[in-house]
């Protein structure tokens, strides 16, 4: 530890934190513009200089070492002085364009403008100007903006891991570009926009729809992957206008996915907004009391229910209650038909968590492709590699943006390791011989009490909870097939129903699954009602309604306790709170561990390739179907290879 | 007394004799060198500390201290010698004339200095426009391997040194120790954020030394002839001999070695024959290559070339780049071509410099003219104390202080244009 004294205040920071760390420390706040905290030091805006004493002239304070004893001024003439050049010299080749500039409100140079900046201009000369680049549909340039802090650079270099952009000329015409125009290859193109400190970078779906303080601001999350990225949704009356990332070091440092942050423009799209009940092989438009009668009348017999992907755990929890007071139900939350075990949590969860990545030495990916699966996660996984992780893989050729070994399914590669971690996409469990390769990922990863390096990586957010409600013991695919004489699909559209089967669909999208229903109940999407996920770790977030639920579309919740008042079973909760004080799920939230069980009954893994579960990232599901974003990403000139 | 023939270092500077080994050994190049090598690197620390050399590439810092950074022990890295070829300083031809007339000083110098230093190897960076120079040493450098001078057991002095020429692609900012490290590496010129010091992490992450050419050139006869002969020149801490070049309004303009702290005037009148129409037409000298502020006439009469004396006129010796001015000059003009290429070779790295070095030039593009205001001098010269000190490099210190030394010495002849400018727009307003 090093004692620093910053303005009198003295600190202790550890050996080798930056001078501006010893700031912070000491409650300073330094302004800056290339430093960031996840990214490398570039120490090249100049406006973090302090003086240092017996340093001959002022020093980047990102960049500099502290040294035991040093004595930092962060508030003297010299240092107000070259912060207020710097931030001239910032501005003098700066467009100025606040008034039309989406970064207006949020943007750390108007921001620090207000404190180091002058009230009139003396650069008489002309501004200097710069071609916007076209880098894709998600992210937006106007590249007279820049200030060539260079943080975009790294980022695409060191988080992303996709170099595809760099800095081209030099001295004033220093440019920032692709050089050969293109479209971004990463799925974590929209951070950009985050970390860019000025409007050079925004986003193009959000281009001129609002300014920040017209946003109401609600905490979520982004179900749209396993990872259980933290979020905010801002939205303007009923409209989500935007998403982006909160913070969370155990989850997302602050990266975000692009499906996730600009699928939600779909949801404004292909929405169920009122029942529908089949009449003479057609869907037509009913009442609330029509959809109930109906259903009252013909969901029996062999009952069964599937939950889908991204449903919230409210509606499960509701939807299983009302699946237990009916005879012969059968439920099931697989549609892929994975071989999950659901005998011990362990065996479906993310056990060395998300932040544990970093602690392993040796990983082996088995049937996933984390970049499309869940960016945020293989991002981690590229950090960790940056710092000495080694991976390998087994399925098909992948490009994970990092260095990673295609291998056999063998014990060879994480033989010796200290730490070992094996990450099992759901594309390897849903084949016959699933439960073979669940216990020989099990085995391989070997886990003791000290650390469990078996993780599974689901494909959507609403998957772990299904499982950790129990919804299980039937078998989706077989129901489908005719295993049941009525199905309630809750947000499921990956089954292919028999015909015959009486079927209600309950979800928010008109997709697969309500094209094929009798009565279809419109629900809510992820935006638009309190709910609880959990995440592949086991994880327990909860998520606030931003805007409400189009036309007479209703929390599923809801439905599913109007439907048991039709169904004769009326379920025991009248509101949320009653429905989650019914199960221990919704009374932690957080990360939830899972204890280490026995290993799961081995058997033989045959030697059919893997499979990858998800090849289109942009339209893995409902939302981003519905989205013309997405289905621009998607394009083949934007897709990202997958496979 | 003027530099006696017996005392110059650079003897083949006007390329009289071949390059050759054969010739380089008749001058004395490489007599002795294995028993130099073989005093082992704290006395050759020792006697270039006595020598009192001081780094020649412009900044002058002591050369022998600067050798004893380097790490006494190896961690399992090696270190690495890195020269600097990249004479890219406007008025600046030294290193050029030493690497195509005697190239086998700075190759014997490397070879010392490296096993000074415990360096395994040396790297020359030489200035991509130097393509001759570049031909020259690179054969000079293959003759010493036939002649196992380099290599294993180079020059039989059982020490092993490799030595490389790499070439530059033209870039004014890749003369910085830290940029020519990073464009040595296949990167992008950009200097580096220091600390660390290329001394712990150098070239490819390993300690290094980057030294200017005529500094290691100068190392074999300094140790061949002893500290103190070499201390005998100049007056103390600016000891020794330098290379200065002369050119600009002088009736000879030449490369010339002479003893340091010579007078400035007796250096022109000497060596380069005299101001050209007589000292008299002197208008002002820049003394030290481009980065250095101007000296007008008078401080040029009695002032002294060496470190010390020019940093008391607010100047410095730089490179020994000496640039002349008559009374024919346009000073304003010549500044602003030289903020231009500060303008032009910026990096583009550090904001101050990347966004000021434009408006300098821009200013001055209007001083030029006279098409200004007379507080846009103020102005001008508040914009270069902002750029000033404030950037990763001295690339931005060195570009605005020629443009501080006009405005010094020259603010009645900047007002003056702008008062001529002003009666001019004033006159065809009327005449209009």
């Amino acid at each position: 530890m090093a004692k620093v004294t910053v303005d009198g205040v003295e600190v202790e920071v550890p050996n080798g934190a930056s001078v501006l760390q010893a700031c912070e420390a000491a409650g300073k706040e330094i302004p800056r513009f290339c430093y960031h905290e996840r990214l490398s030091v570039a120490g090249n805006c100049r406006m973090c200089l302090v003086e240092v004493e017996k340093a001959p002239k002022p020093v980047a304070s990102c960049a500099y070492p502290v040294m035991d004893g040093m004595k930092v001024f962060t508030d003297t003439p010299v240092v107000r002085n070259a912060r207020r050049g710097v931030m001239e010299f910032l501005l003098i080749n700066h467009p100025l364009d606040c008034p039309i500039c989406d970064q207006g409100g949020e943007c750390d140079l108007q921001d620090q403008a207000m404190a180091y900046g002058r009230d009139i201009s003396r650069f008489s000369e002309t501004k200097r100007a710069v071609k916007d680049k076209n880098i894709g549909p998600l992210v937006k340039t106007v590249m007279t903006r820049c200030i060539q802090c260079t943080r975009c650079i790294r980022f695409a270099t060191e988080v992303a891991g996709v170099p595809d952009l760099g800095a081209t000329g030099r001295g004033e015409t220093m440019e920032v570009g692709t050089y050969v125009e293109k479209a971004l290859g990463s799925e974590l193109s929209g951070n950009l926009i985050d970390i860019c400190p000025v409007g050079a970078l925004t986003s193009r779906p959000y281009a001129f729809t609002a300014r920040p303080w017209e946003l109401t601001k609600t905490d979520s999350i982004d179900v749209l992957d396993a990872t259980g990225v933290p979020i905010r949704i801002d939205t303007r009356g009923a409209e989500v206008l935007r998403i982006i990332p909160r913070q969370d070091d155990d989850v997302n440092e602050e990266w975000m996915g692009d499906r996730g942050r600009f699928s939600f423009d779909g949801l404004k799209r292909r929405r169920l907004d009122r029942p529908w009940i089949r009449r003479d092989g057609k869907l037509v438009p009913a009442t609330w009391p029509e959809a109930m009668a109906e259903i009252a009348k013909r969901f029996t017999g062999r009952v069964g229910a599937v939950v889908g992907d991204t449903t919230d755990a409210e509606a499960i929890f509701a939807l299983r209650e009302l699946m237990a007071r009916l005879p012969n139900a059968q439920m099931d939350c697989r549609q892929d038909g994975a071989a999950i075990n659901t005998t011990h949590r362990a065996y479906y969860t993310f056990n060395s968590t998300i932040a544990g990545i970093e602690e392993a030495d040796r990983l082996l990916i088995i049937g996933s492709n984390p970049r499309v699966e869940s960016p945020v996660i293989n991002a981690r996984i590229r950090k960790a590699v940056l710092a000495g992780l080694r991976v390998a893989y087994v399925g098909p050729q992948i490009d994970l943006t990092y260095a990673a070994q295609r291998v056999e399914l063998s014990t060879d590669f994480l033989a010796g390791a200290a730490k070992p971690m094996v990450i099992l996409g759901r594309g390897a469990l849903a084949r016959p011989d699933g439960a073979a390769v669940l216990a020989r990922a099990w085995e391989l990863a070997a886990p003791t009490a000290e650390w469990n390096g078996f993780n599974l990586l689901h494909s959507f957010g609403g998957q772990v909870a299904a499982l950790d409600l129990g919804f299980t013991g039937g078998d989706a695919r077989a129901m489908a097939a005719g295993g049941v004489d009525a199905l309630w699909l809750l947000g499921a559209d990956a089954l292919d129903v028999k015909p015959g089967i009486f079927t209600v669909y309950q979800g928010h999208h008109g997709d697969a699954g309500a094209a094929r229903a009798d009565v279809v109940l419109p629900g809510a999407a992820y935006t638009e009602k309190d709910g609880t996920w959990v995440n592949t770790e086991g994880r327990v977030q909860r998520a606030f309604a931003a805007v409400a639920p189009p036309g007479e579309a209703r929390e599923d919740w809801k439905i599913i306790r109007a439907a048991s008042a039709a169904l004769n079973v009326p379920l025991p909760f009248d509101s949320v709170e009653a429905l989650r004080a019914a199960h221990p799920l919704f009374n932690t939230l957080g990360l939830v561990r899972s204890p280490l069980p026995h290993a799961p009954p081995a058997g033989t893994v045959s030697a059919e390739p893997f499979r990858l579960p998800i090849t289109n990232y942009w339209q893995a599901e409902p939302i981003g179907r519905a989205s013309p974003t997405m289905a621009e990403c998607a394009r083949p000139a934007h897709a990202v290879a997958a496979e | 007394m003027p530099l006696s023939d017996k005392d110059r270092i650079f003897t083949n500077l006007y390329g009289a004799q071949p390059w050759n080994l054969a010739a380089a050994r008749a001058r004395g190049d490489w007599d002795g060198t294995a028993a130099i090598v073989q005093r082992g690197r704290d006395a050759i620390v020792e006697e270039m500390k006595n020598s009192g050399l001081r780094g020649r590439g412009g900044a002058g810092f002591p050369t022998g201290m600067k050798w004893s950074f380097m790490p006494k022990a190896t961690d399992g890295r090696p270190c690495y010698l890195v020269v600097n070829a990249d004479e890219s300083e406007p008025g600046t031809c030294k290193d050029r004339d030493i690497i195509r007339h005697d190239p086998h000083k700075l190759i014997e110098g490397c070879l010392i200095a490296g096993s000074a230093m415990g360096a395994s190897a040396g790297y020359i960076y030489i200035r991509g426009e130097y393509a001759n120079e570049a031909k020259v040493l690179q054969a000079a450098i293959d003759e010493a391997y036939d002649a196992g001078l380099l290599g294993k057991n180079a020059a039989g002095s059982g020490y092993d040194f490799e030595l490389y020429l790499h070439r530059g692609a033209g870039a004014y900012i890749c003369g910085e120790e830290t940029a020519l490290i990073e464009s040595l590496e296949g990167k992008k010129g950009m200097p580096r954020l220091k600390p660390p010091f290329p001394a712990a992490v150098g070239l490819y992450g390993c300690p290094s030394t980057v030294n200017n050419v005529e500094t290691i050139a100068v190392v074999p006869t300094i140790l061949r002839r002893g500290a103190a002969w070499f201390a005998s020149f100049g007056r103390p801490k600016n000891s020794g001999t330098k290379i200065f070049c002369i050119q600009g309004h002088v009736n000879k303009p030449c490369n010339v070695e002479a003893e340091m702290s010579i007078p400035l005037r007796e250096l022109i009148e000497r060596y380069a024959g005299g101001v050209r129409g007589g000292w008299d037409n002197l208008m002002c000298v820049i003394p030290g290559g481009s980065s250095t502020p101007l000296l007008p006439k008078h401080i040029c009469d009695d002032v002294l070339m060496d470190f010390d004396a020019l940093r008391e006129h607010k100047s410095g010796l730089g490179t020994a780049g000496v640039i002349v001015m008559d009374k024919s000059t346009d000073i304003i003009k010549a500044i602003q071509r030289l903020s231009a290429f500060y303008k032009h070779e910026s990096c583009g790295q550090c904001t101050p410099c990347r966004e000021g070095m434009g408006w300098v030039n821009r200013m001055m593009l209007r001083m030029v003219e006279g098409r200004a205001e007379v507080d846009e001098i103020d102005l001008l010269e508040q914009v270069t104390r902002q750029i000033e000190g404030h950037t990763i490099c001295a690339l931005a210190d060195g570009g605005v202080w020629p443009v501080q030394g006009l405005i010094r010495h020259y603010r009645p002849l900047m007002e003056e244009r702008i008062a001529q400018y002003k009666a001019r727009s004033t006159t065809r307003m009327a005449a209009e």
